[in-house]
Formats: structure tokens, sequence, C-alpha cells
């Protein structure tokens, strides 16, 4: 014979097209993911009041009680309010640094009671809600400089909690009158 | 005729592809694991307001989302308020604390997140609420856009 026997391949498999696959796979799963977070304003609801039970009983002066109606007017403490004033008030509010007889009596106590109308749009309620959170927030950030130097989001986990205990965040929604 | 044997260099001149796949397969996996594929077609308009005090929600799998908006009608027009949880309408708001109860047992610590159109009125919310309440999902989240 003239033909030369040829020569045994190896038993492997060919897995050169094992990255094709996988780079196929990989592009489908880059386009599809969505990477966006989800933002929005953390609240943590009441839990549902027993109707044998009375609420507890609160000081009025430690209540700021804010309405917003559906043309989007604010009552603060039945004192017809700006929108962009809300914020100053709630820190004068909380903070008291007069000792005023009708306002808080220390920032622990306070309790701010946003009320609207069922009519009201969600945007005016949320920019309500956002007015309130923000005075929060420049008073935390206030009470970290002043105790440890830095900006409260740059506070450690437990330095965040002791600011917390300092300027407790208690925003109460109260349900809208039935018209 | 003399046989020349071509000198070879004792390595391989190849830049080694072996590790290609293992590479592409863990980039793979990142991506596989942090798509989310399930999304929902929203029967209700939801166009969410913008505020400036906000915080994300880092765990995407804790959260289960109610959408609250006016309902598309076919024809580009708006009907009335209506609430939708999954891909359903909920014209019993009543129904809602069993929806959310079981799914409470699934995911003891779920956020609920509630994406609101910003013209729908704040009633329809409340209920939402209180149904919220009695199925003892205490955290929610008030979706919003960011103002910058």
């Amino acid at each position: 014979m003239l033909l030369k026997k040829r020569k045994r391949e190896g038993a492997e498999i060919n897995g050169s097209s094992m990255a094709d696959i996988a780079f196929l796979l990989l592009i489908f799963f880059l386009v599809t993911t969505t990477i966006n977070v989800d933002t929005g304003i953390g609240m943590v609801l009441p839990p549902p009041l027993d109707p044998a039970e009375t609420p507890p009983p609160i000081r009025e002066r430690n209540l700021m009680k804010i309405l917003v109606n559906a043309q989007g007017l604010v009552l603060m403490d039945e004192e017809p309010t700006q929108m962009d004033q809300v914020q100053e008030k709630i820190i004068e509010f909380v903070k008291n640094p007069e000792n005023l007889e009708t306002l808080s009596v220390s920032p622990q106590a306070a309790i701010v009671s946003i009320k609207t109308q069922r009519q009201t749009p969600y945007s005016i309620y949320i920019d309500m809600l956002d007015e309130v959170i923000g005075a929060y927030a420049i008073l935390r950030n206030e009470a970290a400089l002043s105790n440890f130097g830095v900006e409260y989001s740059r506070l450690s986990k437990e330095n965040k909690k002791i600011v917390d205990d300092i300027y407790p965040k208690k925003i109460s929604i109260a349900e809208p009158d039935e018209e | 005729m003399a046989h020349f044997k071509k000198k070879q260099a004792g390595t391989k001149q190849e830049v080694p592809t072996s590790a290609m796949p293992d590479v592409v397969f863990m980039l793979l996996f990142f991506f596989m694991v942090t798509t989310v594929l399930r999304e929902v077609t929203l029967k209700v308009r939801v166009d969410l307001t913008k505020a400036t005090n906000i915080e994300k929600i880092e765990e995407k799998r804790l959260v289960s989302y109610i959408y609250i908006g006016p309902e598309r009608l076919p024809g580009n027009k708006l009907g009335n308020d209506k609430v939708q949880i999954d891909d359903s309408i909920q014209d019993d708001i009543n129904a809602i604390r069993t929806i959310m109860y079981d799914k409470l047992i699934e995911e003891p610590k779920m956020i609920v997140s509630l994406r609101v159109d910003k013209d729908s009125e704040f009633g329809l919310l409340t209920d939402v609420q209180e149904e919220l309440k009695q199925a003892s999902t205490f955290r929610v989240n008030y979706s919003t856009k960011s103002e910058n």
C-alpha cells in the first residue's frame, strides 16, 4: 500500500467554541441587566389602631400639626405658611432655642403630624414630606458636626444612631377627614 | 534531497487562551445574578414625582411594588385612578390585605415600594396604606425621582 496510515487524533473535546457560547450569553445578560437603583422616601407605617384603645395622649405643644389642602395651601399650627418656610419652621419647632411655651419641650418629644385632604394631589403630599425630612436632615447634620466634627453621611453606624437619638424623626401621617 | 529540520524555539509563541472561558463565565455569572428579568406591564400610568431628600433601596430583592395611577385605556385615554399589584389591577381595595400578607410571609423583611402617579389623589393612597397596616407590612418607600 502506498497510502500512509493516518496518525490518530487525540481524544479531546474541542473546547474552543465554549468561549463563544459564553460570550453570547454574557452579551445577552449585559443587555437585559438594569443596574438603576430605586430611590424614594422611606417610611415606616404605624401599626393599626385598636378601636377599643384610646391613642396615647400627646401634649399639644409637642405636636406640630401641618395641614395641606387640595390646592397646596399649608397651615402649620393654625398659621398659613408658604411651602418654602416649612423647613425653617420645623427646625425652630424641634430645637426651640428660646424655650417658648408653644414649641416642643425637647427635640426628643417633637412630633410632626402631616394631614392632607383626600383630594390633595400626591405630588403636593410628597413635597411636604420632603420638606419635613429635609428639616430633619439639616438638624442631624448640625448635631453630627457639633458632636463628631464630620458630616452626618460620613458617620459610622453607631454614631449615626447617637445622632438619630438626639433628633428622632417622628412623623405621623394623619388620616384625611371623610368629606 | 536533504531534508532540513526547522529550528523551533523552546517556548510557544501563542498567548494562552485556555483561561478565557473562565473569565467570561465569571462575568456571565455576575450579570446573571444581578439581572432582574421580570418586568411588569404597567396598566396604570405612573409618572413619578421628584424629591430631594431621598434614599436608595439597596436590596432590590426585598422590594414589592404597588402601582397607583390613572388606568390606561385603549386609544391613549386615561381612566380613573386604580391600584395595580403585579400584573393585575385590584378593583377591590380590601383584597390588597391578603395579597400583601401572603407576600410578607414569603419575605419577612419586605419593603413595599409605592409607585404613585404625581397627579393621583391622596385618598386612594390612604386606603392602600390602611390595608398595608392591616397586613402588617409597615416598611414602605414612596418612590420618587431625584431632583437633580
